[in-house]
């Protein structure tokens, strides 16, 4: 079953005078459980896709669905909420809370879906334990490596129970070493939770991980390929 | 304390610099209003309390018409039935009567034309601070009949001293001539030039008799202890009057008898008005500025958080959240260092030596007192706190605007 279904996306953006067809008719269905890369050279609309499918860009036309949600028929504020509640972020620079623990980051998503002081804390623990940084619960992001800043953003995106979890080029502030056990916990969570993971990347390594690549190539799908099982 | 609330205090301490600079600008401006509001309203109540102390007085009874035409025949004729009114009236400290004559007084070698005033000298000791502004000879006793005080300007123009005589030549209340001679017992120093130069007063027993008053006065002037009672005073007179039937008397306060006064202090208070605000408005652009950079800083954090999906709503709550913390902490600290100083300088007074002579026009000393208030601790500082909230609501409206992939994606 489709759990994102893009359908002819196409975007244009202008800078300065310039006009840049960012997306030039992009359709792809991803079911639930894949673990997805969208790869490409810069400038080839891997981000694009990956905001238009977070709902935190617009498409100039075509349309995505989300877990049976059409964007194209919903308020802003419903779409804060279907990113609040289906789709969890974890993005290149790891983008924590700066004021915020390890432990708050995780735990403000679940306050802003109103889950209790107790199940928050519970729940934010064990997943922190999950990705692991035991004990590292009350470090701010300043106090943590990149590697472990980035383990609480994947700990934030998916304890909030999403449909899909969006990853913009998640490895390429870490050394490989770092990257890999990064990969590995995703794969694992891929694996033994079913989240749909879709990358933006021209990592190789993350290409070698997931089981399905889309190759965009100035603004369209050059191909897409499915690795055999 | 919520989440929101614990984020938005660690925010606001992310750059102590700029946080301690800009709690210091708004501390500054609640501290130099507490300040300065306290100073005018200081120097006012002096002013107010100098001119009505020295002669004025709180509130005066007059026949009706009498302050208007100053005619010597519009008299209380009965001034002890209205002194019994007046007794009844706890909130009045002291009463006194007066009647007064325009006349032309001459000394030997010159002549002036002055307010002879009629004062019973125990009675008008209460009321007035004239019995201790006496700069040569004595205040008149009891007993006195010929006996005269004068202003100090009024003896140096007359060219007379202690125990000099005077002639005083005027009108009667039946219209024939008052003329008599009177010696010179005391010569006092308001601080208030035209008063010190225009001013005779004398035992009213003996004015009674020089101007044939038939025991009539002009007025009853009387004192209250506090400026605050002077309204509840005119209301309870008005009242126990109009029920006796003393209907052709009426009921003066301080801001009628001295509207020139009460000019001078409305004006000093709208000009200081507007420098106040003009001082806020610049403190206010100065912390417009700083919530500016740092939301420009938080920018991608906000966009973070927008797709994180946050509502916008709350982002705009959170950034008020941390301007009001830093505004409220600003004013509180403000306040609270402004009252001190100010009670500091309450206590202790402020020599103001260079503009004396500017304030003994309005009968004060050299030093002025600031008086510390609710109003005066709290007005100033609530008009930074709202002016600076109004300053951070922009930058507020600007996140609540913000459109994610475009926040996320600036630096």
């Amino acid at each position: 079953m489709s759990i994102v279904r893009a359908e002819n996306i196409k975007k244009r953006y202008i800078q300065g005078k310039v006009e840049v067809h960012a997306l030039r008719g992009v359709s792809v269905n991803i079911d639930q459980g894949e673990f997805v890369a969208m790869a490409g050279p810069s400038g080839s609309g891997k981000t694009t896709v990956l905001n238009i499918i977070g709902g935190i860009d617009n498409p100039d036309s075509g349309q995505v669905i989300v877990d049976g949600n059409n964007y194209s028929d919903m308020t802003q504020s419903k779409l804060a909420e279907l990113r609040l509640n289906k789709i969890g972020f974890v993005f290149q620079a790891y983008n924590l809370i700066p004021v915020l623990s390890a432990e708050e980051n995780v735990e403000y998503i679940m306050l802003l879906q109103g889950v209790s002081a107790k199940e928050r804390k519970k729940k934010a623990r064990a997943i922190l334990d999950d990705v692991g940084l035991e004990g590292k619960y009350s470090r701010r992001p300043s106090e943590l490596s990149g590697g472990q800043q980035q383990r609480v953003a994947v700990a934030r995106a998916i304890v909030s129970n999403p449909a899909i979890i969006l990853a913009d080029e998640p490895t390429a502030n870490l050394d490989s070493k770092t990257g890999e056990s990064l990969l590995d916990m995703m794969k694992k969570m891929n694996r033994e939770k079913d989240v749909t993971f879709i990358f933006s990347t021209h990592d190789n390594m993350v290409m070698e991980y997931a089981k399905r690549i889309v190759k965009l190539k100035d603004g369209q799908i050059e191909n897409d390929i499915i690795k055999d099982k | 304390m919520s989440t929101d609330m614990k984020m938005a205090f660690r925010n606001i301490w992310r750059s102590p610099v700029r946080t301690i600079l800009t709690l210091s600008a708004i501390a500054f401006a609640a501290i130099i209003l507490v300040f300065m509001v306290s100073f005018q309203l200081g120097s006012y109540e002096i002013m107010v309390n100098s001119s009505v102390k020295i002669y004025t007085g709180h509130i005066r009874i007059q026949a009706e018409g009498y302050r208007e035409k100053r005619n010597m025949r519009f008299v209380i004729s009965s001034p002890e039935r209205i002194a019994k009114t007046v007794e009844k009236i706890e909130e009045i400290k002291s009463y006194s009567f007066r009647a007064n004559g325009f006349s032309l007084v001459s000394s030997e070698n010159r002549a002036r034309g002055v307010l002879v005033t009629g004062i019973d000298p125990e009675g008008e000791a209460e009321i007035s601070t004239i019995s201790g502004l006496i700069r040569k000879g004595e205040y008149l006793a009891p007993g006195d009949r010929d006996k005269v005080l004068i202003g100090r300007l009024l003896a140096r123009n007359l060219k007379v001293g202690i125990n000099d005589e005077l002639t005083i030549l005027g009108q009667g209340k039946d219209g024939s001539i008052a003329a008599g001679i009177v010696t010179v017992k005391g010569i006092f120093s308001s601080g208030i030039d035209d008063f010190d130069r225009s001013t005779v007063q004398v035992p009213l027993s003996y004015f009674n008799d020089l101007f044939y008053m038939d025991g009539a006065v002009h007025e009853i002037v009387c004192t209250a202890d506090s400026l605050f009672d002077v309204n509840k005073i005119k209301r309870l007179l008005k009242a126990n009057l109009s029920e006796k039937k003393q209907k052709k008397v009426v009921v003066l306060d301080w801001k009628e008898l001295l509207p020139g006064l009460v000019q001078g202090i409305q004006l000093d208070l709208a000009s200081a008005a507007i420098f106040y605000f003009i001082l806020v408005l610049v403190v206010a652009f100065s912390i417009l500025n700083t919530f500016l950079m740092a939301i420009l800083e938080r920018t991608k954090e906000f966009g973070v958080m927008l797709a994180l999906g946050v509502k916008p709503n709350r982002l705009f709550k959170l950034v008020l959240m941390e301007s009001s913390f830093l505004t409220l902490t600003g004013v509180i600290t403000g306040v609270v260092v402004g009252c001190a100083i100010t009670f500091w300088f309450q206590t202790h007074g402020i020599d103001l030596a260079g503009a004396s002579e500017i304030l003994k026009e309005y009968g004060m000393s050299g030093i002025v007192y600031p008086k510390l208030s609710i109003v005066s601790a709290l007005a100033g500082p609530l008009l930074v706190f709202v002016i600076t909230i109004c300053a951070a609501l922009y930058p507020a409206f600007k996140v609540k605007k913000l459109v994610p992939v475009d926040a996320i994606r600036s630096i």
